[in-house]
């Protein structure tokens, strides 16, 4: 059953909210009592109560897919809850659209940016505001409200030119000009480099201070307890339970969070063997279009056995050196790639697969398998090498079905067979799947993006555990990913991507997360 | 928004649903066939008579139907295959009349110098052929310059169409043809023989059976028609894997071609027997609808290509016995393919009235 502190229950119980006492505790700023929502296949939200009072920052913790997103959409307007009710300062209000939200005095920061690239700081808050004020005057509300809460912004510059912390710096400020009471930041530090969230946090606190109450979306830990004086905990869209996270250890938390103890991840000491399975001189290719980036000059090197990690802010690069390696795009010359000793820069994909290569990439359906194909079909996509297509050009079905059969088996991917779709399946199960279908391939370069994206818990350290077993194996693999704690974990070796430059490769026990995180900011 | 119907995707799709959504759209297109006769002061029962058992009561009624049938079932079979790959060829028309102007012409020259044997064989193949070139037009202005090939491809259905005009207007004209538009008859040498006595059956329908069996084997059981299906469905995961974009372009509108042009060469050598300009009768558009209807999979083509082929003949039994336009035909082509449409969407969605709200992710 829904579990919540005594004490808060005690203080918000129905019959308080109807009438209001100065002596009491206050009134919260946002109630939701019992609120539901079901989505055609899952019901995202399960009698959800939840309370903030008036300048607290209250953290919503839950692994992916817990139903957070689903809650603030609904607190914002984006969408309906089925039934439930929500009440804003003790009135119960029905919030239609983010309009009737914005009214009341909620704003949102959404993990995407909706900023127009092409227009100026003022510009872009003038848009979302909607009133006509003159752009003179804004930019000077702007720049106070900017100076008050530490937020460095100017207001004539554009936004393309802009850096990620500086775009969420414009959303914030937008929210801040409309006096809200009550400012919901969806996984706001997911964007950042890691030197950016101290700020953040002062900048939030100094927000709360002055009575704006946060709703702090996150499945970060330390930042929760770093930053929340309460936090509500959500699981497969119910609440598990209301704690204040200070009061708690972080792996407490955690397994509060999916309701057993965090899986570990076992690594054995640093395996690399001298030959060189991948080898980068000097690479260099344009942007595909006006917003890519340029990959300049890249070097790197990959050994047998080892895992190296390449961090960096998502958008610097990463992609496009991802379709570079994998053959997607083809570089200038054969020389400056070279794949387990083979010049193999102008080596299409199927050409360097033939080699010994896999790669996993971060969109998983659409990309790395075809929604609406079964499993079995989808393991065709990479792995008909595997024998698995007949010498006149017919597939082996037999032989389709017990490849995917081993993979499904040996990779505990849920499903109801090799028949099933492959958008049936969860983040976490497809990407098992996927990584599944290239392990059994037995690669000698695995390319790896974003593996643990959107994934449970369960699922990401059965894939990091895939990952390290692999290299054991004797394989070189290249993870690119935007989580550090990632790649601290697993890498052996970590380089920085940084406006489509690679910063040379430094080993991952003589660095730590500030160097890397200054490395990612382009210092 | 308020108060405007909007689409809702339903949770799943039942899978049956692939196959009753064309079965109930041919109810409701002989549904409305009903109202329709009725509108037009017909006893609808008698004429509903006329024009669906009308046309198959006896042995010879049912050839004729099977004759109809084989240039749709071709050309359809060649589409999908294109369709499957997300190639949009709406110009088999045009590939049709391009292989019957190929077979034509090596008809004319050859059909008084070459056995029957070699030259039936030699006809088909250069049939392919006119229909892959007219088709090659459209996958290299496609692949080249990234020419949309739906504009191309039917674009050219009109120069084929000017095309065999001006040859049976000019140079192909029969000299002792009254000046009528068109060429000598072929000489026996040039014409598909008849497989049952009385009929004009040819042995183009038995060979249009090995191709949709082909066509089964080639699109669900062969390495390159899984991919031109990935191709098609998710281009992003074609590139990953390595399956070029380009190739699946010029085999789908190829197939397309070769397999119109080889329905062209079986008119102008079978019932025919010779060219005219009207030689298409919108075969390659009538084939569109018969792939749709028949789900892009060969045994669904065949029973809608037969489908399609009565309306056909329906059509004409409707202006012979009932008075009433050439069009009426058209009309239930049409309204198939809206009910196939429409049965389609209301499979993958339900309609719901009232507040319209954004869906998770938008603003």
């Amino acid at each position: 059953m829904i579990a919540h502190d005594p004490s808060t229950l005690a203080a918000y119980s129905s019959e308080t909210d109807r009438v209001p006492d100065s002596t009491r505790a206050p009134t919260p700023r946002l109630s939701l009592r019992a609120l539901c929502k079901a989505w055609p296949s899952v019901l995202a939200n399960d009698r959800v109560d939840l309370d903030v009072a008036p300048g607290e920052i209250h953290a919503v913790l839950g692994e992916n897919g817990a139903g957070k997103s689903t809650l603030v959409k609904i607190i914002y307007g984006v969408i309906q809850a089925d039934s439930g009710e929500i009440l804003w300062e003790g009135r119960p209000v029905r919030i239609p659209n983010p309009a009737a939200a914005r009214a009341l005095g909620i704003g949102m920061v959404f993990q995407h940016f909706s900023l127009f690239e092409t227009l100026t700081v003022a510009e872009n808050i003038v848009l979302g505001l909607g009133t006509r004020t003159p752009i003179a005057a804004l930019s000077e509300r702007i720049v106070d409200t900017s100076r008050q809460y530490g937020l460095a912004i100017d207001p004539r510059r554009y936004i393309h030119e802009l850096s990620v912390g500086e775009r969420q710096r414009v959303e914030i400020v937008r929210c801040l000009l409309q006096s809200p009471r009550l400012l919901i930041m969806d996984e706001p530090t997911s964007v950042l480099p890691p030197q950016l969230v101290a700020p953040l946090f002062d900048t939030l606190r100094a927000i709360a201070a002055n009575g704006c109450s946060i709703l702090y979306i996150s499945h970060k830990l330390e930042e929760i307890r770093a930053l929340c004086e309460r936090a509500t905990v959500m699981r497969a869209g119910r609440v598990t339970t209301t704690c204040r996270p200070a009061e708690h250890r972080a792996d407490e938390l955690a397994e509060m969070m999916i309701g057993r103890e965090l899986p570990q991840v076992t690594r054995t000491a640093a395996a690399a063997r001298p030959d060189r399975v991948l080898q980068v001189r000097s690479l260099t290719l344009p942007a595909v279009h006006q917003h890519g980036t340029r990959l300049d000059a890249i070097d790197l090197e990959l050994r047998a056995g080892e895992i190296l990690g390449i961090a960096g802010i998502s958008g610097n690069g990463q992609g496009e050196l991802l379709d570079a390696l994998s053959g997607e795009r083809l570089a200038a010359q054969d020389e400056s790639i070279e794949l387990c000793g083979q010049a193999v820069g102008r080596v299409d994909v199927q050409g360097r697969r033939a080699l010994g290569l896999a790669t996993v990439v971060e969109e998983r359906l659409g990309r790395g398998a075809v929604p609406s194909l079964s499993l079995s079909q989808n393991a065709l996509l990479t792995a008909h090498r595997q024998a698995l297509v007949r010498p006149g050009g017919l597939i082996d079905r037999s032989g389709l079905r017990r490849f995917t059969e081993r993979c499904i088996a040996q990779f505990s991917v849920r499903c109801s067979g090799p028949e099933s779709a492959a958008q049936s399946l969860s983040g976490g199960n497809l990407q098992r799947f996927i990584v599944g279908r290239e392990l059994l391939q037995a690669p000698r370069v695995l390319l790896i993006a974003q593996p643990t994206w959107g994934v449970d818990v369960g699922a990401a350290a059965f894939i990091r555990q895939s990952l390290l077993d692999l290299r054991e194996r004797g394989a070189g693999v290249l993870l690119i990913s935007d989580d550090l704690d990632e790649l601290f974990e697993i890498s052996d070796r970590i380089a920085v991507i940084a406006g489509g430059r690679l910063a040379p490769a430094r080993p991952a026990a003589s660095t730590d997360a500030a160097e890397i995180g200054l490395l990612m900011a382009g210092a | 928004m308020r108060g405007l119907p909007r689409l809702e995707p339903r949770a799943r799709t039942a899978h049956w649903m692939r196959i009753v959504s064309p079965v109930l759209a041919a109810v409701l297109t002989a549904l409305c066939g009903l109202a329709l006769f009725a509108a037009l002061g017909k006893d609808p029962v008698a004429a509903f008579k006329v024009f669906f058992f009308n046309p198959v009561k006896d042995l010879y009624g049912v050839s004729e139907l099977f004759l109809k049938a084989t240039p749709l079932l071709l050309i359809a079979m060649g589409l999908a295959v294109g369709f499957r790959a997300n190639v949009w060829n709406i110009g088999a028309e045009g590939q049709y009349i391009l292989g019957a102007i190929a077979g034509a012409g090596v008809a004319l020259a050859f059909d008084q110098r070459l056995p029957a044997v070699v030259l039936l064989p030699t006809l088909f193949i250069a049939g392919a052929l006119g229909g892959m070139a007219w088709a090659a037009i459209p996958a290299w202005l496609r692949t080249r310059f990234n020419a949309n090939e739906i504009l191309v491809s039917l674009m050219l259905v009109y120069v084929a169409q000017l095309l065999v005009s001006w040859l049976v207007h000019g140079p192909w004209k029969d000299p002792q043809g009254f000046n009528f538009p068109q060429t000598r008859m072929f000489e026996a040498a040039a014409v598909l023989p008849q497989i049952v006595e009385g009929t004009r059956l040819t042995h183009t329908f038995p060979l249009a059976i090995v191709a949709l069996a082909a066509g089964h084997l080639f699109l669900n059981r062969s390495f390159i028609g899984y991919q031109l299906q990935v191709v098609g469905l998710a281009p992003p995961a074609a590139q990953h894997a390595g399956f070029p974009i380009r190739r699946a372009i010029w085999i789908g509108l190829l197939a397309g071609g070769a397999m119109a042009g080889v329905a062209g060469v079986s008119e102008v050598a079978g019932p025919m027997g010779q060219l005219t300009e009207h030689v298409a009768n919108h075969y390659g558009f009538a084939a569109i609808i018969v792939a749709f209807l028949g789900r892009l999979h060969p045994v669904g083509i065949l029973f809608a290509s037969l489908l399609m082929a009565l309306l056909y003949l329906g059509g004409e039994q409707a202006q012979q016995y009932l008075g009433l336009p050439a069009a009426v035909a058209k009309v239930f082509q049409g309204m198939l393919l809206f009910f196939l449409l429409a049965t389609d969407v209301l499979a993958q969605y339900r309609i719901r009235w009232g507040l319209s709200p954004l869906r998770p992710g938008e603003r």
